[in-house]
Formats: structure tokens, C-alpha cells, sequence
């Protein structure tokens, strides 16, 4: 079992602005009805799209800005900005398998919910910080560009853009998960079961105190 | 220098430093359920891996079982079919199974307590964000992704950063009319929706002390809801006192051994902690959540806040969410249905309160309410002591337990953009089912009070009218 090695990411990116966006939103609860997590890719963000196409709708000249995963100049996309404390609430992996499958591979975040972090990294979906000014700036590049090209390299700590450099966060355990391929962890955990097993045989509760 | 609880129990069950210099954590005890773990049982099939610790795993059913009509196959194809892989894998596994039509069915947070399987002094997984609620015993418990309970479902293990420890003191008396729920919503409101990242958040002072099992579970289990992964109260007298004679708790001579080595695992008194807070339980009200997350609360004597500052989008998106305008008192706030139950407020003593509210009242004209009772065993329970009798009387739907409408995932949902008094934990955004529905959060009693009156009520008044004859 070897997991892919992660040290940079390059794409196009997505700008969603908001803080405190919840995985409720990201996957709304009844896509979660499912023994698999195929074809969640078509349902991430699916009631705030809806919202905002309804609200189109009601416009009285019917324009307004499509929700960002509608909008044909982002599809393709593989890079996620986003503002602050992304991914709070529910613990449902669905939501950054829903993003994964939609193609997101990067998440850049003025911060991260702390499950939602780890339940990326799991699934090899890189997430990074930079300050709120820096993250604005990058949005602000993509939206009036959406064809600029980023780059994250993990190990050095960088997003390029066309004309911008800015530094990212990532914590060493997560780099270093990510470019040795230990994010799969499954295999890593297993394969010192002797010592799980002397731990388990020590803890008074598993002994009958 | 002491240690901590959250220390005590990590040095005791950490088996390794991960080469990626995480933590390779043993975990106590696997609870699991119908929604977050399909995937992971298929990943252990795909590479022919057994369930490392099945003795240590135990099982339920909760977030999308119907809370009426429970005979099977469900009318809902695919709930019949999630319910149907979880039997399968628990058989074909081993694992234990508390199903649909067993006495120990319920929600897991509300079951693993009562049935004594949730102790002081072990790690707890499951994959729910308010695995958080176990913690009420002094067990340092994790909410965890599907990714995860595949990893201790083979290893019985985790791969996972150390946290750092903030205090909450909770001190002085709760006026009347102010409980757990308001507590725990005061705490999330100061400190923020994000302020617990990187945090275990340990729960003390006088006020927590003399709180129930109950109560502390209420503050627990919300933790989350401040970005706290983990929140514990350290174990004592009430904690040794609940779990004495409990299916799963250490009997006879073993307790008494059990009881000397829990007492051992609380925090030391010189234990040194990275942050510390204190919250004058006196100056506390009842409290209300006005917008789309846990943290945008105020006072039932409060008004809807302005949209200013540089929380202004935030805010505003949440008013035009939620159909508020700034300046708007929250008392008087119309609801169409109400909704008591979750693994926050849905155990007896929370129907005790709120059945103490509607007992010889009426729910007001056009709302819908509802009572789930958060376990089999809370709703037996609680007809033992007829508060089914009472609730129904009152204008009240009893049902079967289960999460229900805390998340929506069954029959039981809001309807376009009806607002719902709810027991639970989370307004976000469609979280009770309808994509514009909307939740406000508040404690069991000011849920009745709020079915009753057919609108955000102060439900110290009602107390007070209780004391004055009614009762
Ligand atoms: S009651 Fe609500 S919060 Fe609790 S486990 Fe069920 S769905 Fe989750």
C-alpha cells in the first residue's frame, strides 16, 4: 500500500468567501444516506448553490454572480481559497471527500476547523494557511483572473501566482505526511501491533482493574 | 509540576512517535453507527484486515432511524440500506450491536454512558463530533472521520497531534432558570466558534461540581461547537455514583479498585494548564441563538445584534438567513415547531425539566412539537414516570429515540423556512433538513416554554407562575 507523495500542488483555484463555513453546508446531511462516498462530488455546496441560483432566478434582470462551484469560468479548479475557521461543525468525511472528488487537491484558509484538517489529511487533500491579508490578495488575483495558475509547494512553504509570492503554514507533521506519503496511515499504525498490544495489556481497565 | 487528566490518560495510552511526529494513540473504546462507517468497513474487506479489538467496539443505530413506524424494512430504501450494512459488518465482524427493537438502542453518546461503557481514564473514538460528550466521565474523548474509524477499527489506534489544556472555571450559583445548555452557550458565545482549536478544554469549578452526570454531558458534548475537539470534567463522587451497578462498569471488589484508580487520573491540584478562564455562573441568563452557528447567541433579555464591526458580512448573512433585524429583542420570536431531544438535551433529566414546564398547558395553536427521547432506556424511563403521558396531554408527539431532528437524516425534518425551538447543538444552515429552515438553540425548558407560548418565551417567567400554584 503506498500512498501518493504530495509535494506541490498547481492548478487553476477557487475563491469562496465566507468565514466559518460548516460542513453542513459543504455536505448537506442527506448526501450522507449512502454506503459509499461516489458521486458525492455533484452535491458539495448543494443548498448554498440552489440558494443563490433561486435568488438569480428572482432577479429582476436574472443576473447575478453564479455561486462560485457554478460558475463555468472555475471548473477545472484545483486549488480552494477560503477565508476563516473552514469546515466547522460535523466530523463527516464527506464533506473533503466531496471537494476531493470535485477536484480539489489544495485548500489555501485564513484557518481550518480542527476535524475537518484532520480528515483531509487523511485523504491526502493538502491544507494550508497564510494571513487573512494574503489570502484576500490571492482571491482577489483569481477573481480577476481565474485562468492564473498557483502553485503550492509544500516544502518550502509558498503559494506562487502570476506577479505573487506568499508564504503558507503547514505544520511539519502534516508536510511531512504528505510528501512521504504517510497520510495513508492505516499500514503505519498496524505494523507495530506487539507494542499496541503490550499498551492495551497495561491500562487497568482492560485488566480488570 | 502535576499533570492534567488529558496528560494523564495520553501518556498512559500513547504507544509511539510517528515518524511524521504525530502520536500513535491507543484507543479504550470504538463506538460506532450506521452513517460514518460503511467505508471503512469495506476498506477492511478490500485488504482482508480483521477488526483489531471487536471486544472494544461496540455498535448502534441512531442518526437516520425513524423515530415512528420503526417496523422493517424501513420505507426509506436507503436508510433500510445503511442499517442493513451496519448489521452486516457487526455480524460479519463481530461486532456488537445494539439495533433497532433492543433495549439498549439510542443515541451512541446517550447509551455508551448508561450502559457503563464510557468510564474515567480511557480514550474514546467514534466517528461524531460530539463523541466530545463522553468526556463528562474524564475520559479524553475524539470525534473522528470515516478515514479514522477505518484506522481503529484494524489497529485500535490513531494517528494524532497533542492538544493543549484551557481551564474553564465555572464558579458560584446558577440562578433559576439557567442550566447546562445556557452555560455551555455562554462559554461558546465569549470564547468563540474557533477558540478551542488546538484545545482540550477541561471543565471545572464549584458550579460544574454540583452539576448532574446529566448537566455535564451537556457541556461536554458542545465543545465542539467552540472548536474543541475534546472537553472533559474531572471525575468524582457523582461520576463514581452514576456508574456504580451499570451493565458495564467494574462490580464488587473491582469497583472499589476501579474508583481508587480513576480518582487518580483527575488533574493535579498544582497541575499547570495553557490557558485559563473563568465564568461567574451568578451573572448568567437563559440564552438563545440568533443566527446560523452556536457562537451568535445572546441573553433571552438581549436584541438581535447590528450588522457592524468586522463581523459585518458574517452578520448580516446570518439576519437575512434567519429573517432577524438588528435591534430585534429575540423574545417574542414566532416558532413553528419545537423540538426537544439530541445527544445534547435529550436524556431524562432534560424531559424531567421541560416536561415540569408544559405539565397542565396547551402548545400553542399551529406549533408542531416534538419529544425524542434520546435512548430506549431514557424513553422507558421516562413512562415509567409518565412523563409521556404528560408531554402528549400537553400537545406533544412522543416518539421512538434517535438524533431525529437534531440533523434531519430521517422522516423528521423542518419544512421550508419554519423556525424550530431546538434542544440540540447546531443552526447551521439546513441542519434540521429543510435547505431554509431555520433553528434556534436553547435549553430543554426554554423549548417548552417556547411550544407553549408559540414564541421565544423567558422561561423564568413560566417558573415563576409554576411556583406560585400551577405546581
Ligand atoms: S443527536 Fe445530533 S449531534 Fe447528536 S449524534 Fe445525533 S445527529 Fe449528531
Amino acid at each position: 500500500m503506498s500512498a501518493e507523495h504530495i509535494h506541490t500542488v498547481e492548478g487553476r483555484a477557487l475563491p469562496l468567501r465566507g468565514e466559518d463555513i460548516d460542513t453542513d453546508r459543504i455536505m448537506p446531511a442527506r448526501f450522507l444516506k449512502s454506503i459509499t462516498f461516489d458521486g458525492l462530488e455533484k452535491h458539495v455546496f448543494e443548498d448554498d448553490r440552489l440558494a443563490i441560483r433561486r435568488a438569480n432566478q428572482a432577479a429582476p434582470h436574472g443576473i447575478g454572480h453564479p455561486h462560485p462551484f457554478d460558475a463555468e469560468e472555475y471548473q477545472g479548479a484545483s486549488i480552494l481559497l477560503v477565508n476563516r475557521n473552514f469546515g466547522a461543525g460535523s466530523s463527516r468525511e464527506h464533506a473533503p471527500q466531496g471537494l476531493r472528488r470535485w477536484g480539489i487537491r489544495a485548500i489555501v484558509a485564513e484557518s481550518f476547523a480542527e476535524i475537518f484538517f484532520g480528515n483531509s489529511l487523511m485523504i491526502g487533500l493538502a491544507c494550508v494557511t497564510a494571513s487573512p491579508s494574503d489570502v484576500d490578495k490571492l482571491m482577489s488575483l483569481v477573481e480577476r483572473d481565474p485562468t492564473a495558475v498557483l502553485k503550492i509547494d509544500l516544502k518550502a512553504g509558498l503559494c506562487q501566482a502570476p506577479g505573487v509570492m506568499i508564504p503558507v503554514s503547514i505544520p511539519d507533521h502534516v508536510r511531512d505526511s504528505l510528501m512521504t506519503g504517510a497520510w495513508d496511515t492505516t499500514g503505519l499504525l498496524r505494523d507495530n501491533y506487539e507494542q499496541v498490544n503490550a499498551v492495551g495489556a497495561k491500562l487497568p481497565y482492560l485488566s480488570g482493574f | 509540576m502535576g499533570k492534567t487528566l488529558l496528560q494523564k490518560v495520553w501518556d498512559l495510552h500513547k504507544v509511539r512517535t510517528l515518524p511524521t511526529g504525530s502520536t500513535q494513540l491507543f484507543i479504550g473504546l470504538h463506538l460506532i453507527h450506521e452513517v460514518t462507517t460503511p467505508q471503512a468497513f469495506d476498506a477492511l474487506r478490500q485488504r482482508g484486515w480483521r477488526v483489531a479489538r471487536p471486544d472494544r467496539t461496540f455498535a448502534t443505530v441512531d442518526h437516520i432511524v425513524p423515530t415512528r413506524e420503526r417496523q422493517r424494512p424501513f420505507l426509506d430504501v436507503m436508510a433500510e440500506d445503511m442499517i442493513a450494512s451496519l448489521e452486516r459488518n457487526c455480524r460479519d465482524f463481530g461486532i456488537p450491536l445494539y439495533d433497532i427493537g433492543d433495549d439498549r438502542q439510542g443515541i451512541v453518546h446517550v447509551i455508551g454512558p448508561e450502559l457503563g461503557l464510557t468510564q474515567p481514564g480511557l480514550t474514546i473514538a467514534c466517528g461524531d463530533s460530539h463523541t466530545s460528550t463522553h468526556g463528562a466521565f474524564g475520559a479524553v474523548a475524539f470525534g473522528i472521520g470515516t478515514s479514522q474509524v477505518r484506522d481503529v477499527l484494524a489497529s485500535q489506534c490513531i494517528a494524532i497531534e497533542p492538544l493543549k489544556v484551557r481551564c474553564i472555571r465555572v464558579v458560584g450559583r446558577l440562578p433559576r432558570g439557567v442550566y447546562a445548555k445556557d452555560v455551555i452557550l455562554t462559554i461558546i458565545q465569549r470564547l468563540g466558534i474557533d477558540g478551542g482549536n488546538g484545545y482540550a478544554y477541561e471543565y471545572a469549578g464549584d458550579a460544574i461540581e454540583r452539576m448532574s452526570m446529566d448537566e455535564r454531558m451537556t457541556i461536554c458534548n458542545m465543545s465542539i461547537e467552540g472548536g474543541a475537539r475534546v472537553g472533559y470534567v474531572n471525575p468524582d463522587e457523582t461520576t463514581f455514583k452514576y456508574l456504580e451497578g451499570r451493565p458495564f462498569a467494574p462490580q464488587g471488589d473491582a469497583f472499589t479498585r476501579a474508583r481508587t484508580w480513576w480518582q487518580s487520573m483527575a488533574s493535579d491540584a498544582d497541575a499547570v494548564y495553557d490557558d485559563e478562564v473563568e465564568i461567574r455562573a451568578a451573572e448568567l441568563t437563559p440564552v438563545v441563538t440568533w443566527g446560523v452557528n452556536p457562537g451568535q447567541s445572546i441573553g433571552i433579555d438581549g436584541k438581535v445584534p447590528l450588522a457592524a464591526g468586522t463581523e459585518q458580512q458574517s452578520v448580516a448573512d446570518a439576519l437575512s438567513y434567519m429573517g432577524l433585524r438588528s435591534g430585534q429583542p429575540i423574545a417574542g420570536m414566532k416558532v413553528d415547531v419545537a423540538f426537544i431531544g439530541s445527544c445534547t438535551n435529550g436524556r431524562l433529566s432534560d424531559l424531567r425539566e421541560a416536561a415540569g414546564i408544559v405539565r397542565g398547558q396547551r402548545v400553542a395553536n399551529g406549533v408542531k412539537a416534538l419529544v425524542v427521547p434520546g435512548s430506549v432506556s431514557v424513553q422507558k424511563a421516562a413512562e415509567r414516570e409518565g412523563l409521556d403521558v404528560t408531554f402528549r396531554d400537553a400537545g406533544f408527539e412522543w416518539r421512538d429515540a434517535g438524533c431525529s431532528m437534531c440533523l434531519g437524516m430521517n422522516p423528521d425534518k423542518l419544512e421550508g423556512n419554519q423556525v424550530c425551538a431546538a434542544s440540540s447543538n447546531r443552526n447551521f444552515k439546513g441542519r434540521q433538513g429543510s435547505p431554509t429552515g431555520r433553528t434556534l438553540l436553547m435549553s430543554p425548558a426554554m423549548v417548552a416554554a417556547a411550544a407553549i407560548t408559540g414564541e421565544v418565551t423567558d422561561v423564568r417567567q413560566l417558573l415563576g407562575q409554576v411556583t406560585a400554584g400551577v405546581r
